[in-house]
């Protein structure tokens, strides 16, 4: 009889236990693979009660087809570049934060809150930002790096020592400022022109590939690798003699976005993680983490400072206006697609 | 080969006649649910309309075929033309992948022929040898092969120190790298068949040949390579067949410079195309041309078989 009344007293305590927890709930995120400290997820927990899990992607394009496939529902957060909230929220498949649902939403840096991909932040906040250029190894060139002609129109020394990213936006964005055309830019002299650029300044390269952008640099492969800022950073800290550039030209930026994706199951819980993520401290963990920027204020007392000391953080007054990749309309996009062939056929 | 597995098949027909259908179920399961499904798939696929950034539209449309075969300008919007680009694309996959298969043949017959000609007893241990590589992912052996090959790893260091160059040679992003590492990502697939026909093979009839005064190239000839024909004809297809569609190494070791049908169509799912009718359509492609080849191999195999019996 005393063994029973236990072991329903344990049960009890256990079903209570369930209840309590089911009562906070659980949150569901799919987010980019190593992007977020597991401590942070942790701390989310102790503070809030709520159960976090994750699944990971690794590209933009492969999170929009899972979500597009039907996966829509299963999570209520995602963590979209820039150009892609914008195609997230024309294809539906986000919600709306109304006013004041976001306790923190003052936090977020004044030149981040009404950004052109998400007019207003209605469906988002800053998650991580930094910037895509290239880098130039300074054995093998000491002239100057800080234009676009490195990449598209070489001096002799660097000529077939060039890794390009293999992603149509990067390259498109990149070379649409060297020809100091509007990105998406419909205009069919341009179009052409740019064409006839790329062709052209393939002589020049080495190769294509995105996965390895840091490895080439750092084994010697290429002397110019187009790259993300945080790769030129640790293809420096790997011993790489690389030089981040900052084009007259312009230099490309991103930004990571944490979305609130439709028919979210734990709205609720998922607007609290937002909450949660614009606290200075704990979007600092991410940066020390991951090795990027955050937009929110008051992070300077948080962040690792030799972080802030990265020359890939601090452009120089020369360089050009940073800009975003656009999200050209299906015309445009048939014409670049082919832009894309053409240049690897 | 083939009359081999047939006879081996009859006899097995006899024993378990009752249950015949029943122990097809799993193979026919598998073949319907792992091969049809999504072939039949992609086939409707590649004649539907595309969806801007993926997917498709449920309305019937040539679009995708029209893309491959003509060219309509930039634009898109001038009279057609032949389009070379894919045909270019679909050229160079023959290419790259049939200089893969005589590299893989040059080096696997000798090693498939030494391998049988061993004593009995050490013959598995040389075939595992061979295997040992390939308990490695394709992915970190494509990777490590780069790393060997570039110019200041340790392959041209090697060559440098014993004074064969003076400067490295550029291996790395060149067309010579992909084939190289489709030989060596597929080089097993030609041996095994090769090592099964030459070791069923009876050298006594090369002794025969011998005795009446046949050469050595006469009786390799003449002798033991029709014999072995079957063994040799499906290593061939079986490096042939995935290198033409590989990707991995193109990127890794070609630099992804240019497009093989692999990467093509890899770009039609996963890159901003988002092309998905284009990408069903050149697998459609790409498959009825290796069913052709298969078919043409069928019946030179049927007509072969007739007329030795």
């Amino acid at each position: 009889m005393k063994n029973l009344m236990k072991i329903s007293t344990a049960a009890l305590a256990l079903s209570l236990g369930a209840t309590s927890a089911s009562a906070e709930g659980n949150l569901v995120l799919y987010h980019w693979f190593e992007y977020i400290p597991q401590e942070l997820l942790d701390k989310f927990t102790a503070e809030t009660g709520i159960n976090v899990t994750m699944d990971t992607y690794d590209s933009n394009e492969s999170m929009l087809a899972s979500l597009k496939a039907g996966a829509i529902g299963t999570y209520d957060l995602a963590v979209p570049g820039d150009y892609m909230v914008k195609i997230m929220a024309g294809e539906g498949l986000l919600d709306t934060i109304a006013d004041g649902e976001l306790a923190n939403k003052g936090n977020i840096a004044r030149e981040w809150a009404d950004p052109s991909f998400d007019r207003g932040r209605t469906h988002s906040i800053p998650y991580q930002w930094g910037s895509t250029s290239f880098a130039v190894n300074r054995d093998v060139y000491q002239g100057d790096i800080n234009t676009t002609d490195i990449l598209f129109n070489p001096p002799a020394e660097l000529a077939g020592k060039i890794n390009m990213l293999d992603s149509q936006g990067e390259v498109m964005a990149m070379a649409s400022l060297h020809l100091g055309m509007e990105q998406c830019s419909n205009d069919r002299t341009q179009l052409k022109d740019l064409n006839a650029m790329l062709t052209a300044a393939k002589a020049n390269w080495a190769s294509f590939n995105s996965d390895t952008a840091k490895e080439v640099l750092v084994s010697g492969d290429a002397a110019v690798g187009q790259i993300y800022d945080g790769f030129s950073a640790k293809a420096r800290e790997e011993g790489a003699n690389v030089e981040y550039a900052f084009p007259v030209q312009g230099y490309v930026v991103w930004m990571d976005n944490v979305v609130l994706l439709k028919d979210a199951p734990n709205r609720e819980n998922a607007l609290k993680f937002m909450d949660f993520l614009l606290e200075p401290e704990n979007i600092a963990a991410v940066s020390n983490y991951a090795r990027y920027a955050s937009g929110v204020n008051g992070v300077a007392d948080f962040v690792d400072p030799e972080l802030a000391k990265l020359p890939e953080g601090n452009p120089p007054v020369s360089a050009g206006a940073p800009v975003f990749i656009e999200v050209c309309n299906a015309e445009t996009q048939a014409v670049y697609d082919k832009i894309w062939t053409n240049l690897k056929k | 080969m083939a009359a081999g597995a047939a006879s081996g098949g009859s006899a097995t027909t006899d024993t378990y006649k009752e249950s015949r259908t029943w122990l097809l179920m799993p193979a026919w399961l598998t073949l319907s649910i792992l091969v049809l499904a999504p072939v039949s798939m992609m086939l409707v696929y590649s004649f539907l309309t595309k969806e801007f950034r993926g997917g498709v539209i449920w309305e019937f449309s040539l679009a995708a075929y029209d893309q491959f075969f003509f060219d309509r300008g930039l634009f898109g919007d001038e009279a057609p033309k032949i389009e070379w680009t894919y045909i270019l694309i679909f050229w160079r996959s023959i290419w790259q992948a049939g200089a893969a298969t005589l590299l893989s043949l040059a080096i696997g017959f000798p090693t498939a022929y030494f391998i049988a000609t061993r004593p009995e007893h050490s013959r598995p241990l040389w075939v595992f040898l061979i295997t040992i590589p390939y308990w490695v992912n394709l992915l970190i052996r494509t990777v490590s092969m780069k790393f060997l090959l570039r110019d200041q790893g340790p392959f041209n260091d090697l060559l440098i120190s014993i004074g064969l160059i003076d400067s490295p040679l550029h291996i790395v992003n060149t067309n010579f790298a992909v084939q190289l590492g489709l030989f060596y990502s597929y080089l097993p697939f030609m041996v095994l068949p090769i090592y099964a026909a030459v070791e069923r093979y009876n050298f006594s009839l090369s002794e025969a040949a011998a005795d009446l005064y046949a050469s050595k190239w006469v009786t390799l000839r003449r002798i033991l390579l029709p014999a072995v024909k079957p063994g040799v004809i499906a290593g061939c297809i079986l490096v042939f067949v995935p290198s033409m569609g590989s990707f991995l190494a193109p990127d890794l070791l070609g630099g992804a410079k240019n497009f093989m049908i692999g990467s093509l169509i890899e770009e039609q799912f996963k890159g901003n195309a988002g092309n998905w009718p284009f990408g069903a359509a050149a697998s459609m492609i790409l498959m009825t041309m290796v069913l052709i080849l298969l078919l043409i191999y069928a019946r030179q195999q049927a007509r072969a078989e007739k007329t030795e019996g």
